[in-house]
């Protein structure tokens, strides 16, 4: 097969790259120039388009650049933005795959007359009957990003090859040890990968849109403090709201932008009975029946069933109570170890 | 590598003469030109012998050539050094070449529009002159370096000269990087009071350029170092790929009037064979009067990006390029198609196919076939994709 692998600079994308020109597939390699401006956690800048570059050569592998910059502010900046404007929590890299990875670069691919796309995710394509297939967890689960790939669909599975999902990490950077690869240590990338370390979320929102500072109240709605942005908090977050500590943890609850209002309480305040979700978008049709959802990139799955709205939404009843989730938040449906929808946090 | 490099404006092959004179620099024991003894006389006399010819190619004294690292360095030292010494702010179009926009923009100067072709709008030259006494340098490209376009240097220079009562002098400068291999430098060098070229351009080594400074400019070094350069340029010049590029400019100089009209000529054959080939959906970029480098053909290609295109014509042999590029590789929709005024659904589909001294006929025609092919190629499936 004839494959168009992303190479991102670190060592999963690289191995992965690796494993499919071992396995006889005629590999090239591109990174994507997601961001212009600076970053020290990611993906994007011109430090990591050059280890992928080395990884390349180092493989025997043509390497390309493509750069999707527009792009990567039209969909994931943008709405990043925009989200914490509407007090929504954004995961930028499940855009980034929609928008980017399993769209844009899928298209390029499929122009050239790549027959596949390949990433370094863990997870993996599982084969389902009829030709059917479903994103599956990956073999490490500590490190399983099946949650952000679950927007893919099926046309996208059929051109799309995980390498690595049968991987663990450790297996991982020993297979890139043993291919003399330089990434073979690079620390994993983390966070936002267009937001610097050192100037972070505060300063790349407040270059973008208006922070509002607000109240911090109790649910008797005594006031216990002031935060300086409202949209900069989180429903279930716990540290960074300047309260005395002392007293029980306290947990956001909820987040009122019109009164720029924060209301903490404790953690049993966080639990609920059903969460609301919008955006509801099966994977593979309709699945009934008891299934798991998580709520977070690394969170719990949690046993959960789905009631549609008949509106593209759903009430999801969890078996026992949950905490809320956060606005906007995807929420991905799993039967087993299998993605079987996606929605986002009402 | 087998297939046809078409990418000989980003750079060219080393010409014969010039590893030549490499040779013998390398086969010299040596001697740092600045030393007292005879193995520094040596090397000072090369390269001297270098810049003797580099002066009598640009009708120049000896003394007005200044060895750089580069095209960049050379245009560097003439903005930021004239500025250094005068103060005032410089001005280009907005087409120039990241190396004179980086100075340029960095000392707070004026950006000019240009027309369709790339050309500077004389007229905003003018009353820029007339409005700014704070504008000092005026930087105008002899020929740009992606679409190909030939500037009129002398009007330029009679705009920037013009008389103006109660002004100081505003000096000129012009960035020959692209030109040089194709155009007799000796006018542009009296035209201008500071003229940049680069080695690797001409077929020498990249890592070496010449800043041409004419008496009674001033200047005041970017790099002092030690004064070499007579203090406008410090460091020891890298010897060998000065006497390249004097070995290059010499033989791109003696080639000239037979390779400018066959390249012109392959040059339009490639162009009409790609335009037969691929339909409506390509089109030059600029209009066929106007006067350009001979070998150098600008495409914009309707719907497809360049960057995919440039992967399809790397997967079959052919090396072009978008016109320009950023530093991690990517292509970016180039300023110079922005400042033109080329439109989506063209805008992002920039290609240069540029011609060189070892260009032959059947490189020509393998980048007809296979790029006429290959963008109609593209444009079937970007139909077909619905897009």
């Amino acid at each position: 097969m004839k494959v168009l692998a992303m190479m991102s600079g670190g060592v999963d994308s690289s191995v992965a790259a690796a494993l499919l020109r071992d396995e006889g597939h005629d590999v090239v390699g591109v990174t994507l120039k997601l961001w212009g401006g600076a970053s020290d956690s990611g993906c994007c800048s011109v430090s990591d388009v050059d280890d992928a570059r080395r990884a390349a050569d180092a493989l025997g592998l043509v390497h390309h650049v493509f750069d999707l910059s527009d792009d990567f502010t039209r969909h994931v900046v943008a709405p990043y933005a925009a989200d914490h404007r509407a007090g929504r929590t954004p995961n930028p890299c499940i855009e980034c795959n929609r928008h980017l990875k399993f769209a844009a670069v899928l298209e390029r691919a499929s122009l050239l007359g790549f027959d596949a796309v390949a990433t370094g995710h863990h997870a993996r394509v599982a084969p389902g009957p009829g030709g059917r297939r479903r994103i599956a967890r990956g073999a490490d689960v500590a490190k399983d990003q099946s949650y952000v790939l679950h927007v893919l669909g099926q046309q996208e599975l059929a051109r799309t090859l995980l390498p690595l999902g049968t991987l663990t990490k450790p297996e991982v950077r020993r297979r890139a040890a043993a291919l003399g690869l330089r990434t073979a240590t690079k620390p994993d990338s983390q966070d936002v990968c267009f937001i610097t370390r050192t100037s972070g979320r505060r300063a790349f929102l407040g270059e973008r849109i208006e922070l509002t500072p607000g109240r911090v109240v109790d649910v008797d709605g005594a006031t216990l403090g002031e935060v300086a942005a409202v949209e900069l908090v989180t429903v279930g977050q716990r540290r960074g709201l300047g309260l005395a500590g002392g007293s029980a943890p306290r947990y956001v609850l909820d987040v009122d932008l019109p009164t720029a209002t924060v209301t903490v309480g404790e953690q049993g305040d966080l639990l609920v009975a059903q969460q609301r979700v919008a955006e509801l978008r099966w994977s593979d049709g309709v699945v009934g029946g008891a299934l798991l959802a998580q709520c977070s990139a690394h969170g719990a799955p949690r046993p959960v069933t789905v009631e549609e709205d008949g509106e593209g939404g759903a009430l999801l009843r969890w078996a026992r109570p949950e905490r809320r989730v956060a606005p906007g938040q995807s929420v991905v449906l799993y039967e087993g170890d299998e993605v079987v929808a996606g929605a986002r946090a009402c | 590598m087998t297939g046809a490099y078409l990418d000989h404006a980003a750079t060219t092959p080393l010409r014969p003469e010039a590893r030549a004179a490499v040779d013998e620099v390398l086969d010299a024991p040596a001697g740092n030109p600045s030393g007292q003894h005879a193995w520094a006389r040596a090397a000072r006399r090369r390269l001297d012998d270098a810049r003797d010819k580099v002066a009598d190619l640009l009708e120049v004294a000896p003394g007005e050539v200044v060895w750089t690292s580069g095209g960049t360095e050379a245009d560097d030292l003439a903005i930021t050094g004239v500025l250094a010494a005068l103060g005032g702010r410089p001005a280009c179009p907005a087409v120039e070449h990241h190396a004179v926009l980086g100075p340029v923009a960095r000392a707070g100067g004026e950006v000019l529009p240009v027309d369709e072709a790339g050309r500077v709008d004389l007229d905003a030259l003018d009353r820029l002159l007339d409005d700014d006494p704070t504008v000092r340098l005026v930087s105008v490209a002899l020929a740009n370096n992606e679409l190909g376009t030939l500037i009129d240097l002398e009007a330029v220079a009679a705009v920037v000269r013009r008389a103006r009562p109660g002004r100081a002098r505003v000096l000129l400068h012009t960035d020959a990087v692209a030109a040089a291999p194709w155009v007799d430098l000796a006018g542009a060098a009296r035209s201008a009071d500071l003229l940049s070229i680069s080695g690797h351009k001409l077929g020498g080594l990249a890592g070496s350029g010449v800043l041409v400074v004419r008496a009674g400019t001033p200047l005041q070094a970017v790099l002092p170092g030690g004064g070499q350069e007579r203090e406008r340029r410090g460091g020891t010049p890298a010897l060998a790929a000065a006497v390249a590029l004097a070995a290059a400019a010499r033989a791109a100089a003696a080639a000239r009037p037979e390779a400018i009209p066959r390249l012109a000529t392959w040059r339009d054959r490639l162009v009409a064979g790609v335009l037969a080939r691929a339909g409506e959906g390509v089109r030059p970029t600029v209009a066929r009067d106007v006067s350009t480098l001979p070998g150098l053909a600008h495409l914009s290609v309707r719907d497809v990006p360049a960057e995919v295109l440039l992967v399809a014509l790397d997967e079959r042999g052919v090396a072009a390029s978008p016109g320009s590029s950023c530093a991690s590789g990517a292509a970016r929709p180039s300023h110079v198609v922005a400042a033109i005024g080329v439109d989506d659904p063209w805008r992002r589909g920039s290609l240069r196919l540029s011609l060189g001294w070892c260009t032959t006929e059947a490189d020509v025609q393998r980048a007809i076939d296979v790029v006429g092919a290959a963008i109609a190629e593209l444009q079937r499936a970007t139909a077909g994709a619905g897009r």
